[in-house]
């Protein structure tokens, strides 16, 4: 009988190109994802030394961080447009697919990637950008990487990997009603920190993590960078095969039922064995907002902002509270926001949009607070339209807005202003993240829809219609 | 990229955890399109304030820290984002060396693909050095070699680093020639594919 292996090791052993002891391995990747922040200099480096893209039909690229979610035919800064145009002048020169802005497959990287089937189980898929954890959600082996290594990548179709240590995050038991996969990865994150994963591949198991949608498990993978970890992955199963099936990159038809018997062979055997395991409740977890300025810096809605007493890096904390704005020992009902955006590669699919629109539907966004919805790819934004999720928003005063990265790290016009107080859907609450001397307090799609028509943070499960 | 083998520098302390990659370059200034010129926007909204003055409480603003080059910082250095424009605009400040106690992976990755030396140190003796930069002035002698840092009273504190990342910043190998030395075993992977 064969070792019981986990399936980042399968994945792992089948795209080893070249190893040798005392060094990294050589891996091949499946999919090189790219967009226009990271890619530039890439390309540049590419044409100083003669070189050329090793395989463009593995790669594929997309706008997202700097685009305009209002007028996308006059784009007032210069040098946004000028990055935008660069990308796509490289991508005719190397001969890469391109979803420009006005593109139908257009949208967040971390969005179109599963969307398209680019994504796919087993897959080692790379991006310069750091949320590509977001494909583990399909048992693919997804990192983030810098510029350098994304001119390695385009030269040679490979990256230098030393093996990464294995760990469980092992979820167990169901979640609450109204608890959502947001709650689960920032509880995950606040209860072991924001370095528990680093130098290491998280996978998530258990019950609670099986009974999650795709859309789900996207969002718990996609903040696996937020607690360290190189990567974050789900073992495939027939909720990852469902989800594929018949979209445009993945085999079609009987070649489909054969590739997805494969794809679940992929996942973790019984008994295999992990570097590390941490274990979480599910029950236990309650809709979470973070009060500070890490991930980590997250409690429960009936929780309060820490006593400075009772906590080890007491200058932290403070200066956390005193950049957002809070007292020690403040409830979480008690804060008021100004702003609510519902988007990013975290929670910007149909599924957070449709879970959002369930709690505002005939209600309205508080005087005073500006809320806008960005979807995250122009497909998500046409389904949403057909469903009528956009009059649901419209009419609550929300604004609908074209897709892209936006508000989560404002590149784009979509920025808070100073000292403005944000319930955000995304996944960073740096200091400066939204807008210099922004406010980010990290939530659920729902929790975020039920801030923008309180005014505040209140506790979801209150509203009717939200029950499971 | 540069080789580097030795570093002599003045330290700035920063003693602050999870300095983020946001904090060490903020999103506004991602749209170039060069590797150059970052350095002017390092740390930016802890430097300046709202008109674009310098502040006069981020102390890496204060006289004595002028031409610095060895950074001290706290543990998880340089999380979140993966953009590479983070050390890019540390190396065009002028930082070739940075100590900390633990760093988040990828921008470990992304310094040392730019002949930055990222150091991991444990806290007692990094603390003792910490404080030594905040009240006086503090030269380090950074030896990769000899994977040593001596201080001024002659301490000499030995430091790890994987030995094919000391390979690569001594010479200052670029990476993608390398990697084309297996040429044939890229194609002999694809063709099994």
């Amino acid at each position: 009988m064969t070792k019981p292996e986990t399936i980042i090791k399968k994945i792992w052993d089948k795209h080893v190109v070249h190893q040798e002891k005392g060094n990294p391995d050589l891996l091949y990747i499946d999919q090189h994802l790219i967009h226009e922040v990271t890619s530039p200099q890439a390309f540049e480096g590419l044409r100083m030394n003669n070189r050329t893209v090793r395989r463009p039909d593995l790669t594929f690229a997309t706008m997202d961080h700097n685009v305009p979610t209002k007028d996308r035919e006059n784009i007032k800064d210069e040098i946004s447009r000028k990055q935008m145009e660069t990308l796509k002048k490289n991508c005719e020169e190397f001969g890469i697919k391109l979803a420009d802005m006005f593109h139908p497959d257009q949208g967040i990287v971390h969005v179109i990637g599963p969307q398209l089937g680019l994504t796919q189980p087993g897959k080692t898929i790379v991006c310069g950008d750091s949320h590509t954890s977001t494909h583990g959600a399909f048992g693919a082996l997804a990192f983030g990487i810098g510029t350098s290594e994304v001119e390695h990548v385009l030269a040679t179709q490979t990256i230098w990997q030393e093996q990464p240590k294995t760990m469980n995050v092992h979820v167990e038991g169901d979640l609450g009603p109204g608890v959502t996969a947001k709650d689960l990865i920032l509880a995950i994150i606040a209860k072991f920190g924001v370095k528990f994963g680093t130098g290491h591949i998280v996978e998530y198991t258990g019950a609670a993590i099986r009974k999650l949608s795709m859309e789900g498990r996207m969002t718990i993978c996609n903040m696996s960078i937020e607690g360290g970890a190189r990567a974050g992955l789900i073992s495939p199963d027939q909720t990852t095969i469902d989800f594929l099936r018949g979209r445009e990159y993945v085999p079609q038809g009987d070649a489909y039922n054969e590739i997805a018997e494969q794809w679940l062979a992929l996942a973790t055997d019984e008994g295999a064995e992990y570097d590390a395991t941490l274990t979480i409740q599910a029950a236990e977890i309650e809709p979470q907002v973070s009060w500070g300025t890490n991930p980590a810096m997250c409690v429960p809605i009936s929780g309060a902002t820490p006593s400075i007493s009772d906590v080890e890096h007491k200058e932290d904390v403070q200066r956390a509270l005193d950049y957002m704005g809070l007292e020690e020992n403040q409830p979480i009902t008690s804060i008021e926001i100004d702003h609510v955006f519902i988007g990013s590669c975290t929670n910007s699919r149909l599924a957070d949009l449709e879970k959002a629109a369930r709690i505002v539907e005939g209600k309205k966004v508080k005087e005073g607070i500006k809320a806008i919805v960005v979807p995250g790819s122009f497909s998500v934004k046409l389904q949403a339209e057909e469903a009528g999720l956009d009059k649901i928003f419209l009419e609550a005063g929300f604004e609908w807005r074209n897709s892209g990265c936006s508000m989560c790290l404002g590149m784009n016009d979509d920025i808070i202003p100073p000292g403005g107080r944000c319930a955000s859907t995304s996944n960073r609450n740096f200091e400066g993240r939204q807008g210099n001397g922004a406010r980010t307090h990290l939530v659920s799609p729902e929790m975020a829809a039920a801030a923008a028509i309180e005014g505040r943070f209140v506790d979801v499960r209150k509203f009717v219609g939200v029950l499971n | 990229m540069e080789a580097i083998k030795q570093h002599q520098g003045l330290v700035f302390p920063l003693n602050r955890a999870n300095i983020d990659t946001d904090q060490i370059i903020p999103k506004q200034f991602l749209k170039r399109i060069e590797r150059t010129g970052f350095g002017q926007f390092l740390f930016f909204n802890w430097r300046f304030d709202d008109e674009g003055k310098e502040r006069a409480d981020f102390a890496l603003n204060q006289p004595k820290y002028k031409n610095t080059s060895v950074l001290l910082a706290g543990e998880n250095f340089g999380c979140g984002s993966s953009r590479e424009h983070a050390p890019w605009a540390l190396l065009d400040y002028g930082f070739k060396v940075i100590i900390a106690p633990s760093f988040a992976d990828i921008f470990y990755n992304n310094s040392l693909k730019n002949g930055i030396i990222p150091i991991k140190m444990e806290e007692t003796q990094l603390n003792k050095w910490m404080e030594q930069a905040e009240t006086g002035k503090l030269v380090l002698d950074i030896n990769l070699k000899e994977q040593t840092i001596t201080d001024e009273e002659k301490l000499v504190v030995p430091f790890e680093i994987p030995e094919y990342h000391k390979e690569k910043l001594l010479n200052g190998w670029d990476d993608i020639a390398l990697t084309l030395q297996h040429q044939e075993k890229i194609e002999q992977f694809e063709s099994s594919l």
